[in-house]
């Protein structure tokens, strides 16, 4: 089924060059640095099913992760960016812009990214801006600081995608919605450069499967709308289309990493372009802390590059409701080596682990009436 | 230099006082200690309060209370430094009854922090730190304590039953005073069994809020003479600063400040640690009365609990501290507190203690702290 | 009172977000806020420096009683920080359960939520510690 989907759409698209109006091909873009950034807060899948008298083993992932009471999307993003920055070795005053991809702006008005700048440290000579776009507004800020640093506008830049997701109580979110945040420096070519970009596919259309109205608190969704025409369209489609522009074959990768709002979509993706779990398993961590939305794909990346060797081929692709997918060919660089280990890999921060009941969740999501 | 003298004093209960305002409270100190000198007119008011101008919203307080006493006219003003503005006020009347310019002087000291929620009340009293690595990222009063209670438990590596006793014996203390807040006994089982306000510091080991005001007239030797009432000289009162954030500090177990205020004050007036026969400290929290004792020099480094474990600061031991149950017990309405502090060495040394009545009273040392002793201030009252 | 003063909170957050204050020339001693004169020599010689980002827990609390605007944070950590200047910070110790503290734990430096000001709603986000993620 999902394949007659992903099939008609590329049966659209027979020249690609015709109805493509973006460049794919990326021009001297490269990841200096990069850091993940997981709260160390879990609550189990089986606890929320407790509460709502749903059955344990009917869950989509066994837990999420959950910002603390001090933590928001632009604490989590400064964690991840400070990550990056790190690795990088840049000088702070060297980053030319900040853009960060969130669905959990912690001001209506008022951007993050400043502050999150400020925090580090970094120019006041900089361009900023929240970027929204569901859960791919990560990789949305991601192809901005490419153009820039393409263009040479800029040094370097930092992008980021953090959030922390919404989901209404007793809904069917509320078991996946998790808090995150992921964030790259980019830059020039470099021999010490982690990776380059070596391609680039966006894909988009109107699509009514998610959606958060101004000045409401929870996102609304279309239910099982939300995955054959939104996120397997989105996904193979950019994905697909990619391939078809480069001339690249799912062989050619060692991994995968897709947007995942639960286990299953991205596994079903494997199986629909047969992949093997194993190019999949390293950069899937939705199991064990939930969708982090706009962080989502970018913490499976970070998770990849803490163990990828040089030469190695990375295809990412997310999804953002709304809907689209940014899919990017990604090839690690000698200078993975030497900068993995100058911030802790994903793993130690997903290891912080700290579980909490229903009753601390809803205190820490701010989900209890009456309280300041 | 004018010779100064306390001739009188008035108190409230300190407690909660729904029904009374600070205005009401302080002119009912101010007229018990007018009345017990048997005088109508001051030639000067000094107010000493803290918090009037945030939980009354109301400045002024000098003006007020002259009002509130049907003196206006009189030139009155407030005086704060912090909890240690009511010592400030009374260096301020001794100042200006030695300089010659004055010779009677009402001091007198009121807070009313029950205006006020009790969560209000705690940022209130944390207003004698900086506030920004303070108030401002969550840390308050107690907390401070708390970390220099943690700190000093781990330096001198003492547990905390020491610390911890000085509750103790300030409620020993006050069981038996009319004017307390806390009349009554307990035990130091109550002290570490109840709740935590900042670990390790605990609930019992800390001052509630409170109401009181409390009134002294000063005078100098032409006026003393002419008034029945007891009196009691003051032979110095020295005031010394620090940075407020102990943490700022060389040592921040050491009250450098107290430490200066109370060197210079003993020795200005040529006496020994060993003559002073009584010491009203400024207990704020439980560990404030170590650090008090120990920077002072009455008790070796790490050795308060001890000391307080083992009667020695008792009403019948040999350093009696806080002889009508200090902050803890008596109650610490703020602006009032060392106004209280010094109208209870009064009433040791004009014998007029009660059940509390120390034998062989000669030299009463009032020590009172802003804060962490960001303002020190040391008065040595002398028997006449 | 008891509100967030919005133009002292824009004008320390040097201290606030990075713990970049203000150190003398002339005897090292460092201020979090800006002087123009030395707390500790006098000296008038002042320049802008930024703290170490990790440091060592010398003492710690938990704090059960809060005050106004803290509340929903309660049961929260307050600890003082040696940096490794010498200079001690007080700060919160974030991500850190009460039985997890140790004195002379290593730190670092993060950002994190302060307070929210329940009035206008501002955040105020500033400097916490926690245990460092080796």
């Amino acid at each position: 089924m999902t394949n007659h989907v992903f099939a008609s759409s590329v049966t659209l698209f027979k020249k690609l060059q015709e109805v493509m109006a973006a460049m794919p091909k990326v021009n001297g873009a490269y990841i200096h640095g990069y850091g993940g950034y997981v709260p160390r807060f879990r609550i189990k899948a089986a606890e929320i099913a407790r509460v709502w008298g749903k059955d344990e083993k009917d869950v989509p992932i066994r837990e999420k992760a959950v910002a603390g009471l001090d933590e928001d999307t632009i604490t989590m993003a400064v964690e991840a960016a400070r990550q990056a920055l790190t690795r990088a070795g840049v000088d702070p005053k060297k980053i030319g812009a900040v853009h960060v991809g969130t669905e959990s702006k912690p001001y209506a008005v008022k951007p993050s990214g400043t502050i999150v700048a400020e925090a580090l440290g970094i120019s006041n000579f900089i361009t900023s801006a929240d970027y929204e776009f569901a859960c791919k507004a990560g990789t949305e800020a991601i192809q901005t600081i490419i153009a820039m640093v393409e263009a040479r506008r800029i040094e370097y830049g930092l992008a980021i995608g953090a959030d922390t997701a919404q989901g209404r109580p007793s809904d069917a979110l509320e078991y996946t919605a998790a808090s995150g945040a992921a964030a790259l420096v980019i830059g020039g070519e470099s021999k010490d450069a982690v990776a380059r970009f070596e391609y680039s596919m966006t894909y988009v259309t109107d699509t009514p499967d998610f959606w958060r109205r101004s000045y409401e608190r929870f996102p609304m969704h279309t239910s099982r709308f939300t995955g054959e025409p939104a996120y397997f369209k989105h996904t193979l489609t950019a994905l697909k289309s990619l391939l078809q522009e480069n001339g690249y074959k799912i062989s050619d990768f060692d991994y995968f990493v897709f947007h995942q709002p639960n286990v299953k979509f991205p596994l079903t993706v494997a199986k629909v372009l047969a992949i093997p779990n194993s190019k999949v398993e390293t950069g899937l961590v939705s199991g064990i802390i939930g969708n982090t939305y706009a962080a989502c794909s970018l913490i499976g990346l970070v998770r990849i590059l803490d163990s990828a060797k040089p030469g190695q081929r990375i295809l990412l692709t997310s999804f953002g409701s709304g809907a689209g997918s940014d899919s990017l060919v990604i090839t690690v660089e000698d200078g993975i080596e030497s900068k993995r280990n100058k911030a802790p890999q994903l793993d130690k921060l997903i290891a912080r682990r700290k579980e909490i009941d229903y009753a601390l969740y809803i205190k820490m999501r701010d989900k209890i009436r009456g309280v300041q | 230099m004018q010779k100064v003298y306390i001739a009188g004093y008035g108190l409230t209960k300190v407690g909660e006082h729904w029904d009374k305002s600070l205005e009401t409270l302080m002119a009912e100190s101010a007229l018990k200690a007018l009345d017990y000198t048997g005088l109508s007119r001051v030639d000067e008011i000094c107010v000493s309060n803290v918090y009037g101008e945030v939980l009354q919203e109301q400045l002024v307080l000098g003006s007020v209370l002259a009002e509130e006493l049907g003196v206006s006219g009189v030139p009155a003003v407030r005086v704060e430094a912090g909890a240690a503005s009511g010592a400030a006020a009374i260096r301020y009347a001794v100042n200006a009854i030695q300089s010659g310019i004055t010779n009677v002087v009402l001091v007198c000291g009121g807070e009313k922090l029950t205006d006020g929620t009790q969560e209000e009340s705690l940022s209130l009293l944390s207003m004698d730190e900086r506030y920004e690595v303070a108030g401002e990222i969550g840390s308050h009063f107690f907390s401070t304590a708390a970390l220099l209670y943690r700190m000093y438990m781990r330096r001198y590596d003492v547990k905390q039953d020491g610390i911890a006793s000085f509750s103790v014996i300030s409620h020993e203390n006050a069981s038996t005073v009319q004017h307390a807040q806390y009349p009554f006994k307990i035990g130091l089982e109550n002290v570490l069994n109840s709740p935590y306000v900042a670990e390790p510091l605990h609930r019992l080991e800390t001052t509630a809020q409170a109401d009181g005001a409390a009134a002294l007239v000063l005078c100098s030797e032409n006026i003393a003479r002419k008034l029945d009432s007891p009196k009691v000289l003051v032979s110095g009162i020295h005031l010394a600063t620090d940075f407020p954030n102990p943490f700022d500090r060389e040592d921040p177990l050491h009250i450098q400040s107290l430490a200066a205020s109370t060197s210079s004050l003993l020795s200005m007036r040529g006496i020994s640690r060993g003559e002073v026969s009584f010491i009203e400290l400024f207990d704020a929290a439980s560990i404030l009365a170590a650090l008090s004792l120990e920077s002072s020099g009455f008790i070796p480094r790490g050795k308060s609990g001890e000391a307080a474990m083992s009667g020695r600061l008792s009403l019948n031991g040999e350093l009696p501290i806080n002889t009508f149950g200090g902050l803890k017990a008596r109650g610490h309405p703020v602006g009032a507190t060392p106004i209280y502090q010094v109208a209870e060495a009064y009433l040791q040394l004009t014998r007029q203690a009660g059940k509390n009545q120390l034998d062989n009273v000669r030299f009463g040392l009032v020590e009172s702290l802003a804060g962490f002793g960001s303002s020190s201030v040391s008065i040595l009252l002398e028997e006449v | 009172m008891f509100v967030i003063r919005i133009p002292r909170y824009w004008r320390s957050k040097g201290f606030r977000y990075r713990l970049e204050g203000y150190r003398c020339e002339k005897c090292g001693h460092f201020h979090h806020s800006p002087r123009l004169v030395c707390r500790k020599c006098g000296s008038r010689s002042i320049r802008r420096d930024r703290l170490s980002q990790t440091g060592r827990l010398i003492s710690y609390t938990v704090v059960k009683s809060s005050t106004p605007l803290f509340e929903q944070y309660v049961p929260y950590v307050v600890g003082v920080v040696k940096m490794v200047d010498g200079s001690l910070v007080v700060g919160q110790v974030t991500d850190c359960d009460p039985e997890e503290l140790r004195e002379d734990m290593q730190v670092e430096v993060t950002l994190r939520k302060i307070r929210v000001d329940g009035e206008n709603k501002l955040i105020q986000y500033g400097y916490k510690f926690r245990p460092v993620i080796e």
